[in-house]
């Protein structure tokens, strides 16, 4: 191509990259990495007030800025990636069910929060060194639809035993263990109550009476459920969600209903507890710790379940109405060592694959 | 050619190395032992198999399909045309998500096929296939068609003049002129569905694969960096030799053409047989992309009190409540224009100058070249998404947090539409007419502007179109490096779909029909600057 056309191109390319450039600048200069902010490195389902924000700015003098990407685990395996040029100060949002790979990645620095000791501790997995601060816990449960068990006159499963009966047959959709997080938990519960051999032989049980699978939580809660509001056009009356899809399912509604048009299978839960933690390598670690001081404040984790719909991990934030009218406290959900599902995990998602689909 | 390449070198070449290379040497010494292990994988081959059979259905398919589409909108007149052209780009831009929500409602159980003939096409391939028509009809459309409306018809004529059939005119003087493009189209739509993902996962269930799935479960899931490494390798060898066939197939076929304004070409159909090729494209329109979008409009008004405007008014009043979750719709699609214009923009550079350079040069190295700039399409997002964050992390290029990532990311897509819309074009420009006009003493640059850029400003303006269109719906690697203050149209809608409640789902809903709406405006806008333009000419 001639020389002249190109150096006409060239300038306007450059030209308009410059441009960018100088627009970033602009923008960046005021959300930058100035030690006046401090970054929040999360998954895309992170929310909070924006109130609340606020008020930490006005407590500490620290803006925060938010940076997102992808769901939960792309955004811890995001995390692990950039470990040493980390993304921003402080991350949250690895779970239980990732802990491990993210400890042993060396991601945190240890910083023992304000308020610890206001949480339980069946929610300190990292007790001995406090790398990570659990700020919520929530719980995968199998969620049945109150107008169809009410109209066959069938009671609803209870149990994780009661899905495998003949009453129940062709009802269920689930997650797949292997790409969804609430299909993992499902899975994970069931190892955790059936121990490391016998998962299988009640999966097998689960896949006789008609267990569907669907590759998102998207899919089976919309599309395939029959009790969601949203979608509502599925066939199948029980599906693999969360404690706390029922209280979602009315917090919009503008007379409130007397009871969720959805319950939860109390025997049937698994128990995620979500952690935050000082990123190794952090630009501004005075501002990440008092930002982790304020992921554990009264204030912040009051506002924690009408953001992300989870529970607060401090045993005296106080729950909002629709959580405690609408909502179920699980007693007796099922746990595993953070360290044992980072053994397992590979080789059992393997196995209930070749089981299960 | 310089600038391209450093663009390709810098945003592309450099971040994909340094993910499959981080995966591939381990404690600093190569593991090419992996390689042969995931190869050998039975399950890798399951893999492969099916992801190329169903490449190579789901391109016949949309060929069979859209081509008398393409020749419908570029032969006749109709009221609507210009409309009924940005609908159908509008699959193109829809998340996913939505888009395959939208089919399970028709195709799924109790969806409309399921309640006229008890007939379920979910997790089943022929949804995948039909999917995949729904998604690229607009590629075939568009590019195959843009070319079209500017053959000159007389040539044709001139052949049935002089007593060929009217079958054997069009073998002998289209189909050739066509040629190139089919296979520019049949090419994005083979890279399209060859690296398929939302459409796999939603409507094959959890039971099919892709490659592209498979490396996002291992890359984003697993964190399998070895395994995802090798598994992009293989898409890029599978990839690269398509790219192959393809230059071996179309190199001789490329010629110079009569290039006339499409204006003048297009007439109202005349005859029996023309209208009923009219209707009948128009039929598959109406059932194959028309009812999924009007089922997901149909949603987004259909609230808890009957229709109505509930979830749009819930859009604005979610944003004021100030949760940090919440962006109001005016801002997202403030953004996804602003990011959209901005890729827009680098892919015309990027790829004009490509295509350019690609019409003056021939030999190895620009075919190479060539194939070299298509590969983005056949890479998967995450890998791309992974790539900038570990390989755009330090100085001179720190881009961890730059809102330049985005448009940067969403111009990879859209160069190779751009060089594929426009080559065929620039190269069906009469040589002779820039010698007589060098002749004649113009310099090259006015050579440039008065013979190149009115006979290729439609193809330029059909590849502004698909690249912005691109960057509207972009979403596998935008969702990885957006600011989640800064949220595009999809990272938005993606949100809202993964919260539980009926408000969520109808905000999503809402939202998705409002991407709908900014994507076929702008088309008809981009397509309204054009007519304006090749007025003057």
């Amino acid at each position: 191509m001639n020389s002249q056309l190109r150096r006409a191109i060239s300038a306007a390319l450059l030209g308009s990259l410059a441009l960018g450039a100088l627009v970033g600048c602009g923008e960046d200069s005021q959300s930058g990495a100035d030690s006046k902010t401090v970054t929040l490195v999360t998954h895309d389902s992170f929310a909070a007030s924006k109130a609340v924000l606020k008020e930490f700015t006005k407590e500490t003098g620290y803006k925060v800025r938010v940076q997102a990407g992808g769901d939960a685990g792309a955004a811890v395996n995001q995390a692990i990636l950039s470990k040493g040029h980390p993304q921003g100060d402080v991350f949250f949002g690895v779970d239980n069910t990732l802990l491990s790979r993210a400890l042993d990645n060396d991601l945190f620095t240890p910083f023992t929060a304000k308020g610890l000791d206001k949480v339980p501790a069946a929610l300190q997995l990292d007790r001995a060194e406090h790398r990570v601060t659990p700020v919520d816990f929530g719980d995968i449960c199998v969620n049945y639809d109150r107008k169809y068990f009410a109209d066959k006159k069938l009671t609803p499963p209870r149990t994780l035993e009661d899905l495998t009966k003949p009453a129940y047959k062709n009802l269920l959709v689930t997650e797949n263990a292997a790409t969804s997080s609430p299909g993992l938990g499902f899975l994970l519960a069931t190892a955790a109550k059936y121990g490391d051999d016998g998962w299988k032989g009640y999966w097998k049980k689960l896949r006789a009476n008609g267990v569907e699978v669907v590759d998102g939580w998207e899919q089976a809660y919309y599309d395939r459920f029959s009790g969601s509001a949203g979608g509502g056009k599925g066939d199948r009356p029980l599906v693999v969600s969360y404690a706390s899809s029922p209280p979602a399912e009315v917090a919009d509604a503008k007379t409130k209903p007397a009871e969720a048009p959805t319950g939860v299978a109390t025997g049937t839960c698994f128990r995620q507890v979500e952690f935050a933690g000082l990123l190794n390598g952090a630009d501004n670690t005075k501002g990440g710790k008092a930002l982790l001081d304020f992921l554990l404040s009264k204030r912040f984790q009051e506002d924690v379940p009408l953001n992300m719909y989870v529970n607060p991990a401090r045993e005296d934030a106080k729950l909002p109405e629709l959580f405690t009218r609408y909502g179920t406290r699980i007693a007796d959900s099922a746990t595993l060592a953070p360290q044992k599902i980072a053994k397992n995990r590979e080789s059992w998602v393997k196995t209930w694959s070749s089981l299960v689909l | 050619m310089a600038v391209p390449l450093a663009f390709f070198a810098v945003f592309f070449a450099y971040p994909v190395a340094a993910i499959v290379t981080r995966g591939l040497r381990v404690g600093g010494r190569w593991r090419f032992g992996r390689i042969a292990e995931v190869v050998t994988d039975p399950a890798t081959l399951d893999v492969l198999w099916f992801t190329c059979w169903q490449a190579v259905a789901s391109t016949a398919l949309t060929l069979a399909v859209a081509l008398p589409g393409a020749y419908v909108f570029a032969r006749f007149d109709f009221p609507g045309k210009g409309l009924l052209r940005a609908v159908v780009t509008v699959p193109f831009v829809l998340p996913t998500v939505v888009a395959g929500s939208a089919f399970l409602a028709l195709l799924g159980r109790g969806g409309l096929l399921d309640e006229l003939w008890g007939m379920r096409l979910d997790t089943s391939v022929w949804a995948i296939l039909l999917a995949h028509v729904f998604f690229n009809y607009a590629v075939v459309v568009r590019s195959v068609g843009g070319l079209w409306a500017q053959l000159d018809p007389r040539q044709e004529e001139a052949a049935r003049v002089l007593g060929a059939s009217r079958l054997s005119a069009w073998r002998r003087v289209t189909l050739p002129a066509l040629a190139p493009a089919v296979a520019a189209a049949a090419l994005m739509v083979f890279l399209f569905t060859f690296t398929s993902f939302g459409v796999i996962q939603i409507l094959g269930g959890p039971r099919y694969a892709t490659l592209e799935v498979a490396i996002y479960r291992e890359t984003a899931q697993l964190l399998d960096l070895p395994t995802a490494a090798v598994l992009t390798l293989v898409q890029f060898a599978a990839v690269a030799a398509v790219l192959a066939l393809h230059a071996w197939t179309v190199r001789r076929r490329e010629s110079a053409l009569r290039i006339v304004d499409p204006g003048r070409t297009a007439r109202r159909p005349s005859g029996p047989a023309q209208w009923a090729l009219l209707w009948g494209v128009l039929a598959v329109v109406a059932l194959l992309i028309v009812t999924p979008l009007a089922v997901l409009v149909e949603r987004s008004l259909n609230g808890p009190d009957g229709y109505g405007f509930t979830y749009y008014e819930a859009l604005k009043s979610a944003a004021d409540s100030g949760g940090t979750f919440f962006v109001a719709p005016m801002e997202a699609i403030g953004n996804s224009l602003r990011y959209a214009a901005v890729a827009t923009v680098f892919a015309l550079a990027v790829g004009g100058l490509a295509a350019a350079a690609l019409t003056r040069k021939a030999g190895r190295l620009v075919r190479g070249f060539d194939a070299l700039l298509m590969l983005p399409l056949g890479t998967s997002a995450v890998t791309v998404g992974f790539g900038f964050l570990i390989a755009l992390d330090e100085p001179p290029l720190d881009l961890r947090a730059s809102w330049v990532l985005v448009p940067l990311a969403q111009a990879l897509v859209g160069v190779p539409f751009v060089v594929r819309t426009m080559l065929p074009v620039l190269r069906a420009v009469d040589h002779r007419l820039r010698e007589a006009a060098a002749v004649l003493g113009a310099s090259p640059w006015r050579v440039w502007r008065e013979v190149d850029l009115p006979l290729v400003g439609r193809a330029v303006a059909v590849a502004a179109g698909f690249a912005f269109a691109v960057s509207l719906g972009e979403f596998g690697a935008t969702v990885f490096i957006a600011r989640p203050d800064q949220p595009t149209l999809p990272v938005a809608i993606a949100r809202f779909l993964g919260r539980a409640g009926q408000l969520s789902y109808g905000q999503a809903m809402a939202l998705s029909t409002i991407l709908m709406l900014v994507c076929a405006g702008s088309l008809l806008a981009l397509e309204r600057i054009r007519t304006d333009r090749s007025g003057e000419f």
